[in-house]
C-alpha cells in the first residue's frame, strides 16, 4: 500500500502485527497470547469486551487485528465485532468453541472477517495477517479508483480510507484525491494528505450516529453546529471536528436523498407527493433539477464564482447518480420511491458496504444486515453509492466544498450529489443560510449565484464534488453560511467520504434497526441542513420524507470531505461557524 | 539410565493418555509452545485449566441443585464455558461428556443432564489425577524431557 493514507506496514511484515486478543476464558487467553507471540506479532491480551474497547478506543490506530471469543459475559461477541468494525474499522476474527453454521453465519453478518474453532491451531493464527493485509488493499484501491476523479481533496485522513474499507474511508480518500487531483496534480500523489491521516479514525457506530442524530434534531437543523452537538451527545472521546465532519456528510447525505427523492419523484411522481413544497422548496426543483443536473454536467458550473471547474470526474457518476439518485433509499417509510431504487442500489452497496461489516472485508462498513429494506433509503443508498461511486462521493465533496452543488459534477458518489443537486436547485440558497454548513456552504453560495445553473451544478457539485476547492472556498465565502446547521460542518478534511459511508451506513443501521423514529427529526435536520448548507438550505426540508435517514451524521460528515481540500481554510472561515 | 527410564516412563504414559482418548490434538501443540520462555507452559496452563473449570464444576453443581425447575439455560452456558475450557487442553473426553450434557440441556432432560454431569465430573477426576502424576514425573526428568516429545 503505498498510498500514504495509512502507516505503511513494517517491512517485515506481518512480524510485529499488533494483536488484540479477547477471551474471558483465562485459559485460552494464555494459549493465544503465547502462539501469537510464537508468530512473531504483537499481543494485548483482554478478558473483558469493555476494556478491550476502552483500549481500541485509547489508542486509535494502536492494532491491526482484533481476535474476540464469541461468547463473553460483559458483552456480547457479535456486538463487541460491530463495535469495532464501526468504529474502528479494524479486522475481527471470532472464536469459539461452538462451530455451529448459524452462529458461524452470523459471525460473517456482523462483519467477522474470520471465525475460528477452539480449539486453534497455530497454524491457523499464523495466517491471520492476510486479514489486515486485505483490508489494506482494498483500501488502496479505493483510493485509487478516486484518483480518475478530479477528486476534491477531501481525504484529508489518509488513514482514514486506508483502515476503513468502510464507504466513509472510501469516500474519503476519493474525495481527497479527487480534490488534489483536480487541484493539483501533486495532490493526488499524496492520496491521502499525509497530514490529514493524523487524525485519528473515528467510526461512526449506529449508536453514536443515533446520538449524533438525536443532538442535531435537538437542536435544530438550521441551528446545529458541532460544538453544540459534540456538547449534547456527550461522548468524551469524540472531538468537535469529528462531529463537523460527520455533520457535513450528514447533510450531504440528506442533500443526496433528497436529490433522490426529487428525482424519483419527478420520474415516478411519487416522491413528490412527499415533498411538500414548503420541506423542501428545492425539491420541487427536482425535477428541473435533475434535468440540469444531466445538463450540468455539460454545462457544469455556471457558478458565480466561475473558478468551479468541476473534475473530469462528472460524467460518470453524473450518469450513475441518477441513477443511482434513484437508488438513494430514503427508506422513508412513506417513500416507497426511493426505497425501491436505492434498495438495489443498497443491496449492492450494502452488499458491499453492509457486508463490509459482515464480512469484514473491505472496510465494515456496518454491520447493517445484508437484507437492506428498501426503505433503507438513506443509508443504503450512500452506502452503496459510496461504494460504487466512491469517486463521486469524492467529487461530491470536492464540489461541496468547492461550490455549490454542480449539478454536474459527478454525483457524488452516492446519492449526496444527487441530492445536492436536487437541494441546490430548489432551495434559494441563501448565504447566510449555512455558514456552518461547511461543505454544502460551498456549493450553495455559488447555487445561489446562479439559481438556475446553480441548481444545475449544485446537483453535479454534488456528484462530482471535484470541483475544485478553490472555487469552493470561494463560494464559502461568498456563501455566507447558510445558516441552517452549518456551523458544525467544517470540512474537517477527515474523511468526509468515509463520514459519508459511514453516515450511510449509520443510516441503514437507523433505518433497518428501526431507527425510523428519528427520521421526521432527521429529516428535517437534514433539509434544514441541506439547505443551510447547500443551498440555502431554505428546503422545507422538514417536511421531506426524505429526511427518514438522512443521516445527519452523515450529511454532515459529506460537507465536511468537501472541505477537505486546501479550500477547506477558507471555507473554513467562511463556512464554519463551529 | 535413570533419565533414559524417566524419560520413556513419561513417553509411555503420555501415549496412554492419548491412547485412551484422554487427550487429543491440542495437548501435543501446548507442547509445543513450550520453549525457553516458557519452560513450564504446558503445566501453567493446565494449572490455570483447573482452576477455571473447576469454578464452573461448582457453578453446575450449585445450578443442578435448583430444581425447581432446572435452568438450562444456565446450564447450557456454564456448560459451554467449561467445554471451552476444556478444548484449552486438549481434555477429550471430557470434552465429548460436555456435548452430551448440552445436548440433554436442550432436549430439557433433567435426568440426562445429572447423569452426564456425575459421569463428566468422572472423568474429570480421572484426567486430573492422570496428568498430575505425569507432570510429577516430567518434573523430575528434567524439561527438556517434556518438551521435546512431541508426537
Amino acid at each position: 500500500m503505498d498510498n500514504g493514507c495509512f502507516s505503511s506496514p513494517r517491512r517485515d511484515f506481518p512480524a510485529g502485527l499488533r494483536v488484540l486478543v479477547v477471551d474471558d476464558d483465562p485459559t485460552w487467553l494464555k494459549i493465544l497470547e503465547k502462539m501469537l507471540k510464537k508468530c512473531n506479532y504483537e499481543v494485548t491480551t483482554c478478558c473483558l469486551a469493555r476494556h478491550a474497547l476502552n483500549l481500541l478506543r485509547e489508542r486509535k490506530d494502536g492494532y491491526d487485528i482484533v481476535i474476540s471469543d464469541v461468547n463473553m459475559p460483559d458483552m456480547d461477541g457479535f456486538k463487541l465485532l460491530e463495535h469495532v468494525g464501526l468504529e474502528m474499522d479494524l479486522p475481527v476474527i471470532m472464536m469459539s468453541v461452538d462451530g455451529e453454521t448459524s452462529r458461524v453465519m452470523k459471525g460473517v453478518q456482523h462483519g467477522a472477517c474470520d471465525y475460528l474453532l477452539k480449539p486453534i491451531r497455530m497454524k491457523e493464527l499464523r495466517n491471520i495477517w492476510q486479514h489486515v493485509f486485505r483490508k489494506r488493499i482494498h483500501e488502496a484501491k479505493e483510493f485509487e479508483s478516486f484518483e480518475s476523479f478530479e477528486s476534491i481533496h477531501l481525504m484529508r485522513n489518509g488513514s482514514e480510507l486506508s483502515d476503513e474499507g468502510n464507504l466513509f474511508a472510501v469516500e474519503d480518500v476519493t474525495s481527497t484525491k479527487k480534490r488534489k487531483d483536480a487541484d493539483n496534480k501533486h495532490d493526488d500523489k499524496e492520496c491521502m494528505d499525509p497530514s490529514s491521516t493524523k487524525k485519528a479514525r473515528v467510526v461512526w457506530s449506529v449508536d453514536l450516529h443515533q446520538k449524533f442524530v438525536k443532538a442535531v434534531n435537538q437542536i435544530g437543523f438550521d441551528k446545529v453546529g458541532p460544538k453544540k452537538i459534540l456538547d449534547l451527545m456527550n461522548v468524551p472521546w469524540l472531538t468537535r471536528e469529528n462531529v463537523a465532519s460527520h455533520l457535513q456528510k450528514y447533510r450531504l447525505y440528506l442533500i443526496r436523498i433528497q436529490k433522490e427523492n426529487d428525482r424519483r419523484s419527478s420520474s415516478s411522481g411519487m416522491k413528490h407527493s412527499d415533498f411538500p413544497s414548503k420541506d423542501l422548496g428545492s425539491f420541487g426543483f427536482q425535477n428541473p433539477v435533475n434535468k440540469q443536473q444531466n445538463d450540468v454536467s455539460t454545462d457544469s458550473y455556471n457558478y458565480s464564482d466561475g473558478s468551479l471547474h468541476l473534475p473530469t470526474v462528472e460524467n460518470k457518476n453524473h450518469e450513475g447518480d441518477k441513477g443511482t439518485v434513484s437508488q438513494f433509499p430514503i427508506a422513508k417509510k412513506g417513500r416507497p420511491l426511493t426505497g425501491n431504487v436505492a434498495d438495489s442500489n443498497i443491496r449492492e452497496s450494502s452488499r458491499v458496504g453492509l457486508n463490509q461489516p459482515f464480512a469484514q472485508s473491505e472496510g465494515n462498513h456496518a454491520v447493517f444486515d445484508c437484507s437492506l429494506p428498501t426503505q433503507y433509503s438513506w443509508t443504503e443508498v450512500p452506502h452503496m453509492q459510496l461504494k460504487e461511486e466512491h469517486k463521486s462521493l469524492v467529487q461530491l465533496e470536492d464540489s461541496f466544498n468547492q461550490m455549490p452543488l454542480h449539478g454536474k459534477q459527478h454525483h457524488i458518489q452516492v446519492d449526496q450529489s444527487q441530492s445536492v443537486a436536487s437541494i441546490s436547485s430548489a432551495p434559494s440558497i441563501t448565504e447566510e443560510e449555512v455558514p456552518a454548513c461547511i461543505e454544502a456552504k460551498p456549493l450553495f453560495s455559488d447555487f445561489k449565484n446562479d439559481q438556475s445553473s446553480s441548481v444545475n451544478s449544485i446537483g453535479n457539485a454534488v456528484d462530482t464534488f471535484s470541483i475544485q476547492p478553490g472555487s469552493l472556498a470561494m463560494n464559502a465565502q461568498s456563501l455566507e453560511p447558510i445558516s441552517t446547521t452549518n456551523s458544525g460542518l467544517k470540512a474537517h478534511g477527515y474523511n468526509n467520504l468515509s463520514c459519508i459511508s459511514d453516515v450511510e451506513i449509520y443510516q441503514r443501521n437507523l433505518l433497518l434497526g428501526g431507527g425510523a423514529a428519528s427520521a421526521p427529526l432527521d429529516e428535517d435536520l437534514h433539509f434544514q441542513w441541506l439547505q443551510g448548507e447547500c443551498y440555502n438550505m431554505n428546503f422545507g426540508l422538514q417536511n421531506i420524507g426524505m429526511s427518514e435517514y438522512y443521516d445527519p451524521g452523515l450529511i454532515a460528515e459529506a460537507p465536511s470531505h468537501l472541505y477537505d481540500s486546501a479550500d477547506y481554510s477558507v471555507i473554513d472561515q467562511g463556512l464554519f461557524i463551529a | 539410565m535413570d533419565r533414559n527410564q524417566s524419560r520413556r516412563q513419561i513417553a509411555a504414559m503420555k501415549q496412554s493418555l492419548f491412547d485412551q482418548g484422554l487427550l487429543d490434538e491440542q495437548f501435543i501443540q501446548l507442547e509445543e509452545l513450550q520453549d525457553d520462555a516458557n519452560p513450564n507452559f504446558v503445566e501453567e496452563i493446565v494449572t490455570l485449566h483447573y482452576r477455571d473449570s473447576s469454578r464452573l464444576i461448582s457453578s453446575i453443581d450449585q445450578a443442578l441443585k435448583e430444581r425447581n425447575p432446572l435452568d438450562f439455560n444456565k446450564l447450557d452456558t456454564l456448560m459451554h464455558q467449561f467445554k471451552g475450557s476444556s478444548s484449552s487442553i486438549g481434555a477429550k473426553k471430557v470434552k465429548a461428556e460436555c456435548n452430551l450434557f448440552r445436548e440433554y440441556c436442550r432436549a430439557g432432560n433433567a435426568e440426562g443432564c445429572m447423569r452426564s454431569f456425575q459421569q463428566l465430573k468422572k472423568e474429570y477426576a480421572a484426567l486430573r489425577k492422570k496428568l498430575e502424576a505425569y507432570f510429577q514425573l516430567a518434573r523430575q526428568a528434567g524439561p527438556q524431557e517434556t518438551a521435546c516429545r512431541s508426537k
